[in-house]
């Protein structure tokens, strides 16, 4: 083993890594499409008026938000075939990243639904709006602004997660650098050019997502724009 | 099997995994806290060169993936006559990966302290540094605990990982006793449960008497 860079294993392997980044995005935008889903269904339960609901909706949440996505993983995985249910781990995948981030997307959209004052639902009430109609027109257009830059760093997040998955098995780049690395004994490059790609993609999309967070904030009227 | 069979069987095996992620917990917070405080400071120094560096480090920290840094510690230092042990690779990996989070949230602490304090530190003709370790730093502690100890939650669960760079911990045991009896609800749920304990019972509780002792110490009570 030496400690040089070699340029020409680097380029060889490149392509390879890339498309392999192509499956890691796929996984980070099908995950969180389940995320958004499922934290709706959470929040669900969160503003049901019956108390039971709420409680049992509270301990499943932090129960997933305090174990490791990577048990997760690993429960769903194998614990599903026991009960005849065989899915794919792409499935099995999609579907533990969707419960883990769902929980924290409820949080972020409980926020945010927290976040449009108080007099705004007193108004509405006042002008004998319905709630559907207060929701639909007046609570959840303010509402929004305020949940972009939570759900635009889970989106990150998720992104940064998506390594766990080769740990069953779906091949995405971190698995294929594992398998090029364990192939050709050569770890220095794979593992590197993964982490580079990593960077190359979640730090655009972090300084796009405080971009958009200072819109937000300067629409609302929080911060002026010569602040900026 | 019934499930009592199988943690009287494993149950042990399991607690042994357990003290590890619980040693991989302390050792990595202790170096996560040093580092965000260090870096947290030296991004918000007037010189460039300080601030460079410790924007340059939260950026590529938080940039790239816990599991490729962890990786990146234990498989490719050796390649450069660095070869940590499988327990140290993954406290520092987790360390200085929370760190870069941390650091954020103590830039974002010192901030918020009240401009009068720093004024009147400036007026009473404290030195910087006098300023920063008598007025600031004490004053930042109730702001930053409650987002350090989601932080720390975090950590918790993040050295789940350290077991695919064969650190012998909890979730390391749960696969073995899996691989050998393919009872996987038993072993991986008997995990998660241990988990949920430590963080529900154990490391949360800890947080919010942290939360409540650094209010108290500043004269702001807390509930």
């Amino acid at each position: 083993m030496n400690a040089e860079w070699r340029w020409d294993f680097a380029i060889e392997i490149l392509p390879q890594m890339l498309w392999a980044t192509l499956n890691t995005i796929l996984a980070a935008g099908v995950g969180y499409a389940i995320a958004t889903i499922v934290g709706l269904l959470f929040l669900l339960g969160q503003r049901t008026p019956i108390k039971i609901v709420n409680m049992i909706n509270r301990e499943i949440v932090e129960f997933i938000r305090s174990t490791p996505l990577l048990i997760q993983l690993f429960f769903v995985y194998f614990v599903l075939p026991q009960f005849g249910i065989t899915l794919s781990a792409w499935v099995c995948g999609m579907i533990t990243i969707g419960l883990h981030f769902g929980t924290y997307l409820s949080e972020v959209y409980r926020g945010a639904l927290e976040g449009v004052p108080k007099t705004q639902w007193e108004a509405c009430r006042a002008l004998n709006f319905s709630t559907m109609y207060t929701y639909r027109k007046i609570v959840l257009p303010q509402a929004f602004p305020i949940a972009i830059p939570g759900m635009g760093n889970y989106l990150v997040g998720i992104f940064k997660d998506t390594p766990l998955l080769s740990t069953i098995g779906v091949a995405e780049l971190f698995h294929a650098a594992t398998a090029v690395g364990g192939y050709n004994y050569r770890y220095l490059e794979p593992y590197t050019i993964v982490g580079l790609i990593f960077l190359t993609l979640s730090i655009p999309a972090a300084i796009w997502i405080r971009k958009i967070e200072k819109n937000v904030n300067v629409a609302q009227g929080k911060i002026k724009k010569e602040q900026l | 099997m019934s499930y009592f069979a199988f943690l009287s069987e494993h149950g042990p095996t399991l607690l042994l995994g357990t003290v590890t992620t619980v040693k991989v917990l302390i050792c990595a917070t202790i170096l996560y806290v040093i580092i965000s405080l260090i870096f947290g400071l030296m991004r918000l120094s007037k010189n460039p060169i300080i601030q460079g560096v410790a924007t340059g480090y939260i950026e590529f920290f938080r940039g790239t993936s816990l599991l490729v840094q962890l990786f990146w510690f234990y498989y490719v230092l050796p390649f450069f006559g660095l070869t940590l042990e499988a327990f140290t690779a993954g406290v520092v990996a987790i360390g200085m990966n929370f760190g870069a989070y941390g650091a954020e949230i103590v830039r974002g602490g010192v901030l918020a302290v009240p401009k009068g304090q720093w004024e009147g530190a400036f007026a009473l003709n404290f030195t910087p540094a006098k300023r920063m370790r008598k007025i600031i730093i004490p004053q930042i502690f109730p702001i930053i605990l409650p987002p350090a100890a989601n932080l720390t939650v975090e950590l918790l669960k993040a050295t789940a990982l350290v077991a695919l760079v064969t650190v012998v911990d909890l979730t390391f045991e749960a696969k073995q006793i899996n691989s050998i009896t393919w009872l996987s609800a038993q072993c991986f749920g008997t995990a998660l449960l241990i988990y949920y304990i430590i963080s529900r019972f154990f490391l949360v509780p800890f947080l919010r008497w942290l939360e409540v002792l650094a209010a108290r110490k500043v004269g702001k009570e807390k509930i």
